[in-house]
C-alpha cells in the first residue's frame, strides 16, 4: 500500500491549477501530481506514491549504503557463519515494494 | 531501474549478511512495521539469511488488513446505491465484509471502479456531474496527502458530487500499542520509510525514550532492509536505543512540510478501530469540520453500521506479531487469496498473502 517507486521527472506543467509532471519509470511514463514537491526540477529523481511525488531522491545519499556495506564487512566477531545466498533470487526488477 | 536494481545486488547483500552474522552475540526480535517491507523480507528470504538468533516479527503496517470490517460494510452499502460510482484502490475489492466484498457488489451490477490515483476519482466526478462519486480513502500517512489533495482539488473545482469514505490509520500509535502490550517481545523496530518521507521522524523520539527501543527508519529494497536490520542490531548489541535513519536518500528528518500542512487542514485525529486488534486511541484521521461536506459517511448516512469479525481468522494475532500465518489452521486450505477469511490474505502486502505466495512450508 505504501509502495513508492523512484522515477525520473521528465516534464512539468500546470493543469487545472495543479502542478503536474511526467515521470519515467524504466521506460514507462506516467502522469504524476507534483503539488507536494514544487522544488523538483526536470531531471530529478522523485519517489512516487499513488500518482503523487512525495520526496526527491538525494543522489549523494543513494551511494552511502555501499560505504556502509564496506564498513560492516570489516567488523570482526565470533558469530555464526552465514548461509549461502540464494543468489538467483536476488535478480530481476520487480514491484519495488 | 535506477534506485531499485543496485539495492538488490547479490554480492552486496552477501557482504551485508556476513557483517550481520559477525555482530550478533545474543537473541533479538525485530519488527518491521510496514507490509511492503514484510513482502521484501519473505520474497527474498532475507529472514532465512539472518543469524538464527535474530527473529523478524511482521507488524501491522498493512492498511488494507487493518481497515475494520464495519468500514467495509459501509463501503459495500454505499457502493450498492444506484446513483454511486464507488472508486477504490484495487486491494480493497476482495477484502471480506461481514457478508460480502466490493467485488460481489460489482458483479451484482454496482458501479465499482479501481483507480490508481485519488485524483482519477475527482476527474471522474467532474466528468459525471449526474452521479455521486465516492472514493474509499484508506491508507497510512504515506497515502493521506494524496487523498487530502483529492478533497482540496474537488473543493477548488466546486464539485458537489464527490465525497470520501475516510479510514486513515497512523503508524506511531500502532507502534505504541505493540510496545505497550504485556505480550510484547519486540526489542527493536524498523520504521516505515515512506510514512517518514511524509511525516518526518520526530514523532518516533518519544517511543524510543519511553520504551528504550531502537527505531531505524528503513527503506524497501533487500539492501535497505539488511542495512536497517544491522543498524538496529548494532544498537541493541551496544546497549543503545536511538532513532536512526537508514533510508536517507528519501527521508529527511523534517519530512514533507507542504504535505503535513495540507494534512492538518483536511484531517483531524480520531480514535480508530483496527481490524483484528481493536480500538487504538488517536490512531487515525477523519475529515476535519471544515471538510465535513466531503464525508461519505454523513452524505449516505452509514455512521451507525456495526459488524463483527470472522471468529475463525486470527489476523489480529498475526498483525501484532504474536503468531505466524502458517500457524493458522485455515492457512492455505479454508483461507487462500481466492477465498480469504481475513484481510491479510487478500492484500498484496498482508503477511498471510506473502507467506502463501512465497513460503507455504515453514523454512
Amino acid at each position: 500500500m505504501c509502495l513508492g517507486i523512484p522515477g525520473k521527472l521528465v516534464e512539468l506543467r500546470q493543469q487545472d491549477e495543479l502542478m503536474m509532471g511526467k515521470v519515467e519509470f524504466g521506460g514507462i511514463v506516467k502522469e504524476v501530481c507534483m503539488a507536494y514537491l514544487p522544488e523538483a526540477e526536470v531531471g530529478d529523481y522523485v519517489l512516487v506514491h499513488v500518482g503523487f511525488a512525495i520526496s526527491r531522491i538525494d543522489e549523494s545519499e543513494a551511494e552511502e549504503i555501499f560505504r556502509y556495506v564496506d564498513e560492516i564487512e570489516q567488523l570482526s566477531g565470533d558469530a555464526d557463519e552465514p548461509p549461502a545466498l540464494r543468489a538467483a533470487e536476488m535478480h530481476g526488477e520487480g514491484d519495488g515494494s | 531501474m535506477k534506485y531499485l536494481s543496485e539495492y538488490r545486488q547479490p554480492a552486496a547483500v552477501q557482504r551485508c549478511v556476513a557483517g550481520i552474522h559477525r555482530l550478533v552475540t545474543r537473541s533479538w526480535n525485530l519488527m518491521e512495521i510496514c507490509g511492503g517491507q514484510t513482502h521484501t523480507i519473505v520474497r527474498f528470504g532475507l529472514d532465512a539469511m539472518l543469524p538464527s538468533r535474530v527473529r523478524m516479527i511482521h507488524g501491522p503496517g498493512c492498511p488494507v488488513c487493518v481497515t475494520p470490517v464495519e468500514m467495509l460494510d459501509k463501503a459495500i452499502r454505499i457502493a450498492s446505491r444506484p446513483e454511486v460510482i464507488f472508486c477504490s484502490f484495487g486491494d480493497m475489492l476482495r477484502v471480506p465484509g461481514s457478508e460480502r466484498d466490493l467485488l460481489a457488489v460489482k458483479s451484482a451490477g454496482g458501479d465499482v471502479r479501481v483507480v490508481y490515483s485519488p485524483l482519477d476519482a475527482v476527474k471522474l466526478a467532474a466528468r459525471r456531474p449526474e452521479r455521486q462519486v465516492v472514493f474509499f480513502a484508506i491508507g497510512f500517512e504515506t497515502t493521506a496527502p494524496a487523498n487530502a489533495m483529492a478533497v482540496l482539488h474537488a473543493e477548488r473545482l466546486g464539485l458537489e458530487n464527490f465525497t470520501c469514505l475516510v479510514s486513515h490509520v497512523l503508524v506511531p500509535p500502532a507502534m505504541q500499542a505493540v510496545l505497550g502490550s504485556p505480550q510484547n517481545t519486540v526489542h527493536g523496530f524498523l520504521a516505515a520509510g515512506h510514512v517518514c518521507a511524509v511525516m518526518g521522524t520526530q514523532q518516533y523520539e518519544p517511543l524510543v525514550r519511553q520504551f528504550h527501543t531502537p527505531v531505524v527508519v528503513t527503506g524497501f529494497e533487500p539492501l535497505d532492509l539488511l542495512q536497517g536490520i544491522s543498524m538496529c542490531l548494532r544498537q541493541l548489541e551496544q546497549g543503545r536505543s536511538e532513532l536512526e535513519i537508514q533510508y536517507r536518500r528519501v527521508v529527511r528528518p523534517e519530512g514533507n512540510r507542504l504535505a503535513q500542512e495540507q494534512l492538518r487542514r483536511v484531517f483531524t485525529t480520531v480514535s480508530r478501530k483496527w481490524r483484528g486488534i481493536g480500538e487504538i486511541p488517536a490512531s487515525g484521521w477523519a475529515l476535519s469540520e471544515a471538510y465535513a461536506r466531503f464525508d461519505a459517511e454523513q452524505r449516505f448516512d452509514v455512521r451507525d453500521v456495526v459488524a463483527e469479525e470472522s471468529s475463525e481468522c486470527f489476523a489480529g494475532e498475526v498483525l501484532q506479531g504474536h503468531r505466524l500465518p502458517v500457524e493458522c489452521p485455515a492457512f492455505g486450505s479454508r483461507c487462500t487469496p481466492e477465498h480469504p477469511l481475513g484481510a491479510p490474505m487478500v492484500s498484496g502486502e498482508g503477511a498471510c498473502a506473502a507467506y502463501y505466495r512465497y513460503r507455504r512450508q515453514p523454512v
